[in-house]
């Protein structure tokens, strides 16, 4: 009985931790996104709000626009069904936190390591486009629901190609288990799985992009056109979930990046120096990379048109994946270099 | 031939490639932004700010009352009165701007005789109340013993162009 508590309450405080950390980091990615934009447009962006008086180059900002968007208030659209418009944002930001829960930070550092971690995460972030979807219907509003099909079609489409890339992994690393797969990757750079599985790398983090609804993927908000896409009818602490769950996702996809094609939480030098050895820092430096060519491709590219985004997942990247897995397979049958 | 090349060139995504190496390179370049309070634009001595009337340096006030501005100004924003001093001398007895229908053209300064109204560089101005937007006489001429200096100035630097 006392151990069964003593474990929950470990579990709670566990799910705590990574909870807390995850809505930390993305409060501090919405100020590293604006800085580094400003940055690429001859900006310095935010640069005011400080603590104490202090500015300190504008790092209060998130906190400051955390407290404005909780304080604001919730408006209902007439019509709207009030039920589905106030659980759409909790369904988005619940799977984007639930995912989290098989992501392994270090050598056994994972809240649940389970063997079927890589369909779980799958399940997760596939089940976020309900949110999207719900949201757009119940807003009882044009725009919103345009955004919503959109979104959804566009999900779904790369979905595929997303999976099909992961099938690659699977067939490297031969376990579904997410630490089973960095562990296949041990022993410098060279033995990452990116080098053999290069195009599916490549589709992958693609399709994340497009699977967060991120520019230039992003149709489903597509300002200049449909307002703000689905969640224009959201305001304060229901709109300040929708981005913390599209945050959390991106994060995801950056981390998911890290384990399965850049080796986890391995270092990529090779030897036995202090500079070979495995470290969760590994792991927080490769998610940043992914993080930070996120912003770099929203700063560098314009929005798709909705047909090319379609041409893209449907007749690209589809194709490019079933052909890679068989050259994945055939690596595999022969056992060849570092990787199989 | 020309269609593979093509083909090969979206494939390895080359024109990305392309366009983020140029955002990465404006990434490290100078950052053109005023840190607006602490840094500020120079200002030309033609700048266009809020309205002052000045004296002679004999403290005497210039205007004459010839209503000049008034006509010109397209806005409508000045309203004068005038009466006959003791001297016998034409003086206003009322000379109100009213700063929201003003466009800030300068045509009133251009207009004067006696280069009385005069446009300063101030620019970061406020009222606090609606009934503030009207700047009387007196405070036209509060305005002008306060920045005599950089009126003079600035009518200095520009003489030459006029």
């Amino acid at each position: 009985m006392m151990e069964t508590v003593i474990y929950l309450a470990w579990t709670m405080a566990k799910i705590l931790a990574i909870v807390l950390s995850v809505i930390l980091v993305v409060a501090y990615l919405t100020y590293f996104e604006r800085k580094v934009i400003g940055f690429m447009h001859s900006r310095i962006g935010p640069n005011r709000v400080g603590f104490l008086g202090f500015k300190l180059r504008g790092i209060g900002q998130p906190f400051a626009d955390v407290l404005k968007l909780l304080t604001k208030e919730i408006i209902f659209p007439r019509k709207a069904n009030k039920f589905l418009f106030v659980i759409a944002p909790m369904i988005t930001l619940a799977t984007a936190f639930a995912a989290w829960a098989v992501i392994p930070f270090s050598d056994g550092l994972v809240l649940a390591d389970v063997n079927a971690g890589l369909i779980y995460v799958l399940a997760m972030t596939s089940l976020g486009v309900y949110g999207v979807i719900i949201a757009g219907w119940a807003s009882n509003s044009k725009y919103a629901l345009l955004g919503a099909l959109r979104s959804a079609a566009q999900i779904i489409s790369y979905e595929i190609a997303m999976g099909f890339a992961l099938v690659g992994v699977i067939v490297a690393a031969g376990t579904l288990n997410l630490s089973g797969i960095v562990e296949g990757q041990q022993g410098g750079i060279l033995n990452w799985y990116f080098i053999p599985l290069f195009p599916l790398f490549l589709v992958y983090y693609i399709s994340g992009v497009a699977e967060t609804n991120r520019l230039p993927f992003d149709v489903a908000e597509g300002e200049s056109e449909i307002v703000a896409g689905f969640h224009v009818e959201y305001s304060g602490a229901a709109f300040a979930l929708f981005f913390l769950g599209e945050y959390a996702n991106m994060i995801l996809i950056s981390a998911l990046a890290t384990l399965m094609f850049l080796g986890g939480w391995y270092s990529p030098f090779w030897g036995d120096g202090w500079l070979a050895q495995p470290n969760i820092l590994w792991f927080i430096a490769k998610t940043a990379i992914f993080l930070y060519v996120y912003f770099w491709l929203r700063a560098t590219l314009p929005r798709y048109r909705y047909d090319q985004i379609m041409r893209l997942g449907w007749k690209v990247f589809i194709p490019i994946t079933i052909a890679w897995i068989f050259v994945a397979a055939i690596l595999k049958v022969y056992q060849i270099g570092p990787w199989f | 031939m020309s269609k593979i090349v093509k083909y090969l060139k979206s494939l390895t995504l080359k024109e990305i490639r392309q366009g983020m190496f140029l955002t990465q390179k404006y990434f490290f370049k100078r950052k053109f932004t005023v840190r607006y309070p602490e840094e500020k634009t120079p200002k030309s001595p033609r700048f266009r700010g809020l309205h002052a009337l000045r004296r002679y340096p004999n403290g005497e006030e210039r205007c004459i009352a010839c209503k000049l501005c008034e006509a010109v100004c397209p806005a409508a924003a000045i309203t004068i009165e005038s009466e006959e001093r003791e001297d016998g001398t034409r003086r206003t007895t009322r000379y109100d701007i009213d700063l929201f229908k003003c466009i800030y053209c300068g045509f009133c300064e251009e207009s004067c005789p006696v280069d009385s109204i005069v446009e300063t560089d101030i620019h970061e101005y406020h009222m606090e109340t609606m009934d503030k937007k009207v700047i009387t006489k007196e405070q036209l001429l509060a305005i002008g013993d306060m920045y005599e200096e950089q009126i003079a100035d600035a009518r200095e630097q520009d003489k030459k162009y006029r």
